[in-house]
C-alpha cells in the first residue's frame, strides 16, 4: 500500500478509537476493547474498499458489511459518522434515550447499519443471506462481516460457515477479530475455540491470518478474498484496547467505560498518536 | 382478499399440503425465496422446490442459521420464506426470529408446520404447543393459525402482499375445508363469523375450527345456539369482532391445539377484559406435554374434539 495511503487510515483508525471512545465516556458504558481492536479494519473497508454512498446509504448495488460482533458497534458508528453517514457530533448521545445510536447496531434508525445485530452468531448467518441473494441476483456487490473470537463459540457461527461453504458464497468475507479475550478473560480458558484458520479451512473456507493493524496485511488478504472460489476468513491477530495503553490487553475493558481521569488520558494517547501522524 | 376457487368443502386437506402448493402457486414472483431445513418433503416447500428449483435453497438442519440467513435474504428485497417444523421454527430459532427478523421488522415468513399435538406418533418433542404464544409476543409479528386449505393458501397469498414478519401455523393432519372459497375472502386481522348465534360465542382457530362447527351442531340440538368465530390471525387479533359477539351471547369458549397459556385463549381474554369482561372458557392443551398416538385419537386424549366444546360451552353459559 503506498505510504500517504497507509498514513490517511491510520489517521482514520485514529478518529475512530476516538469517536468510540467518546461514545463509551458520554454513554458511561459500552465495549471499548473490541472496538479499538477492530479500528483499522473498519478504517479500510468504510473508507477505501466498500463501495458505499453516504448520500444514498440504501442504494442497491452497495457492498454491505454486518458487525456480528455487534458489541462493538462505537466503532463502526464512529467510521459511519467519519464517512459522512452522520453528523459525528451524535456519537456523543450514544445509548441515551432520544439517540439513534443505540447499544447494539440498529439498522431500523442508524445510516449506513445494514443489518441489526448484537445478538452473537446471527450477524454472521445473516451477512450469508445478503451473500446468497447476490449469488441469486448475479450482482457483484460483496459482504463483509466482523465476529469476534469468542463468538465462534456460539454454534451458529458454524452453521453459517457450512451454509457459507455448500453455496459457494465467495462474495463473503469474514474477518475475525482475534483478539483472544473475551468477557471472562482468554478465551483458551474459558472455551477454547482455537486453532481458528484449521476450522475455517475444515469448513471449506479459504483462509488468511494477519496482523489486524497493518493496513498492508489487510490490503493484501482482501485482495485475496477479492479473487477467491470460497468464502473467505481473515484471521486478524490483534490487540483488545489498541491505542490506549491501560487498556490494551485487558479483558476489563471489554465492556466497561473508562472514568473522567482514564478518558483523558486515552484521549491525550491517540491524539497524541494522531498529531504524530501529521 | 379472494381467490379463484381451488378447494371443496369438506375436502379434507392438510394446511401444510395447501402451504405448499400455496407456495408453488404464488412463487413466480421472482423476489420470493423459499428455504427450509432437511424437512422439504415434510413441509411441502418441496412442492415449491419442484417448480422454482432456483429459489429453493436446502440449509440442512440448522434452524438459527436457517432464520438469520433469511433474515439477510429479507435485507435485500426478498421474500423470504423459511420452514421448519413449529417446534423448531418457533421453538428452537425463537431468538433468531425475535432478533434477526423481529426486531428489525424484516420481510421473513416463517413457515411452520407440524404445529400442536397431529403430529401424532412423533410424540411431545415435536408437538409444539407453545408456538402462538412465543411468536405474538414478539412485537410487530403477524401470527396466523389457518383452519383449513382456504384459509392457508390464502394466508400465503396475503403473507407475500404484507410487508414484514408473519409466522404462518401449519398442520401435518389432514383436515375438512370448512370454508367456501365462491365466497370466501381473507384479511390479516379480520375474524370470520362462521355461524351466528345468541347463546355462547365459540372463538376457534386452526383446526379446532372444524370441531367449533361441529360443536355447534351438538348445541343446536339441545337448544342452544352458538355463534361460531374463526380467528385465523392471532395478531393483532380482530378485538371489535370479540367484543361485538360477546356482549351480544353474554359467554366465550376458545378452542385450540395449542397450550391454552398464551395462545388463543389468553389472547381472547386479553381483547375481552377490558370492555366487555365476560365468562371465557378455555379448551386447549392443558399445561401438560402431548404423546405419541394417532392424530385422530389424540384430539380426543387431550381434550380437544367437539365433544369438550360442546362441554365447555355449557358449563360456560352457566356462568352467564
Amino acid at each position: 500500500m503506498e505510504q500517504q495511503k497507509k498514513l490517511e487510515l491510520e489517521k482514520i483508525a485514529t478518529k475512530i478509537r476516538l469517536g468510540a471512545l467518546e461514545e463509551v465516556f458520554s454513554a458511561s458504558s459500552g465495549h471499548p476493547g473490541g472496538s479499538l481492536s477492530i479500528a483499522d479494519i473498519l478504517a479500510y473497508l468504510y473508507f477505501d474498499k466498500m463501495n458505499i454512498d453516504p448520500k444514498d446509504p440504501k442504494k442497491a448495488d452497495r457492498d454491505r458489511f454486518v458487525l456480528s460482533k455487534g458489541h462493538t458497534c462505537p466503532a463502526l458508528y464512529a467510521a459511519l459518522a467519519l464517512r459522512g453517514f452522520f453528523d459525528t457530533a451524535i456519537l456523543k448521545t450514544f445509548r441515551s434515550k432520544t439517540s439513534i445510536l443505540q447499544g447494539h447496531p440498529d439498522m431500523k434508525h442508524i445510516p449506513g447499519v445494514d443489518m441489526s445485530s448484537g445478538s452473537l452468531g446471527q450477524g454472521v448467518s445473516a451477512a450469508c443471506g445478503m451473500a446468497k441473494a447476490a449469488k441469486i441476483d448475479k450482482a457483484s456487490w460483496r459482504v463483509y462481516t466482523i465476529l469476534g473470537d469468542g463468538e465462534l463459540e456460539e454454534g451458529q457461527v458454524w452453521e453459517a460457515a457450512m451454509f457459507a461453504a455448500h453455496y459457494g458464497l465467495n462474495n463473503l468475507c469474514a474477518f475475525i477479530d482475534f483478539n483472544g479475550l473475551q468477557i471472562d478473560g482468554d478465551i483458551t480458558k474459558v472455551m477454547n475455540p482455537t486453532p481458528i484458520d484449521e476450522k475455517f479451512k475444515a469448513f471449506g473456507w479459504n483462509v488468511a491470518v494477519i496482523n489486524g493493524h497493518d493496513f498492508d496485511q489487510i490490503e493484501e488478504a482482501v485482495a485475496q478474498a477479492d479473487k477467491s472460489d470460497k468464502p473467505f476468513a481473515i484471521i486478524c491477530k490483534d490487540v483488545k484496547g489498541k491505542g490506549v495503553s491501560f487498556m490494551e490487553n485487558e479483558a476489563g475493558w471489554h465492556g466497561s467505560a473508562p472514568n473522567a481521569e482514564q478518558y483523558a488520558q486515552a484521549k491525550a494517547e491517540l491524539e497524541a498518536h494522531l498529531a504524530s501522524l501529521n | 382478499m379472494k381467490l379463484t376457487k381451488k378447494y371443496e368443502i369438506g375436502q379434507k386437506v392438510a394446511t401444510r399440503e395447501a402451504y405448499g402448493d400455496a407456495l408453488a402457486e404464488f412463487g413466480a414472483d421472482e423476489r420470493i425465496v423459499v428455504l427450509d431445513a432437511d424437512l422439504s418433503k415434510s413441509t411441502k416447500t418441496a412442492n415449491f422446490k419442484k417448480v422454482y428449483p432456483d429459489r429453493f435453497f436446502n440449509c440442512g438442519i440448522a434452524e438459527g442459521n436457517m432464520i438469520s440467513v433469511a433474515a439477510g435474504l429479507a435485507t435485500t428485497g426478498k421474500i423470504a420464506f423459511a420452514s421448519s417444523f413449529a417446534m423448531f421454527a418457533a421453538g428452537r430459532a425463537f431468538e433468531q426470529v425475535r432478533n434477526s427478523v423481529g426486531y428489525p421488522h424484516l420481510n421473513v415468513k416463517i413457515g411452520a408446520t407440524h404445529a400442536g399435538i397431529t403430529v401424532g406418533e412423533d410424540g411431545a418433542t415435536h408437538q409444539c404447543n407453545e408456538d402462538i404464544s412465543i411468536m405474538r409476543t414478539i412485537p410487530g409479528m403477524v401470527v396466523i393459525n389457518p383452519a383449513d386449505a382456504v384459509e392457508a393458501r390464502a394466508a400465503v397469498r396475503a403473507a407475500i402482499d404484507y410487508e414484514g414478519p408473519v409466522y404462518l401455523r401449519f398442520g401435518r393432519l389432514a383436515v375438512p375445508v370448512v370454508n367456501d372459497e365462491d365466497t370466501f375472502e381473507f384479511e390479516i386481522g379480520k375474524g370470520i363469523t362462521l355461524r351466528e348465534g345468541k347463546d355462547v360465542t365459540i372463538v376457534a382457530t386452526g383446526i379446532s375450527v372444524a370441531e367449533a362447527l361441529k360443536a355447534a351442531d351438538t348445541l343446536a340440538s339441545d337448544g342452544i345456539s352458538a355463534e361460531i368465530i374463526d380467528i385465523h390471525t392471532i395478531k393483532p387479533i380482530d378485538k371489535e369482532l370479540l367484543q361485538k359477539s360477546a356482549a351480544k351471547t353474554g359467554c366465550v369458549v376458545t378452542a385450540e391445539e395449542h397450550s391454552i397459556i398464551g395462545g388463543l385463549g389468553s389472547a381472547v381474554c386479553e381483547a375481552l377484559c377490558e370492555k366487555t369482561p365476560v365468562p371465557v372458557l378455555r379448551v386447549g392443551v392443558n399445561d401438560c406435554f402431548g404423546k405419541s398416538g394417532k392424530a385422530t385419537e389424540l384430539i380426543d386424549e387431550f381434550g380437544l374434539s367437539a365433544p369438550f366444546i360442546v362441554a365447555k360451552a355449557k358449563e360456560a353459559i352457566a356462568l352467564k
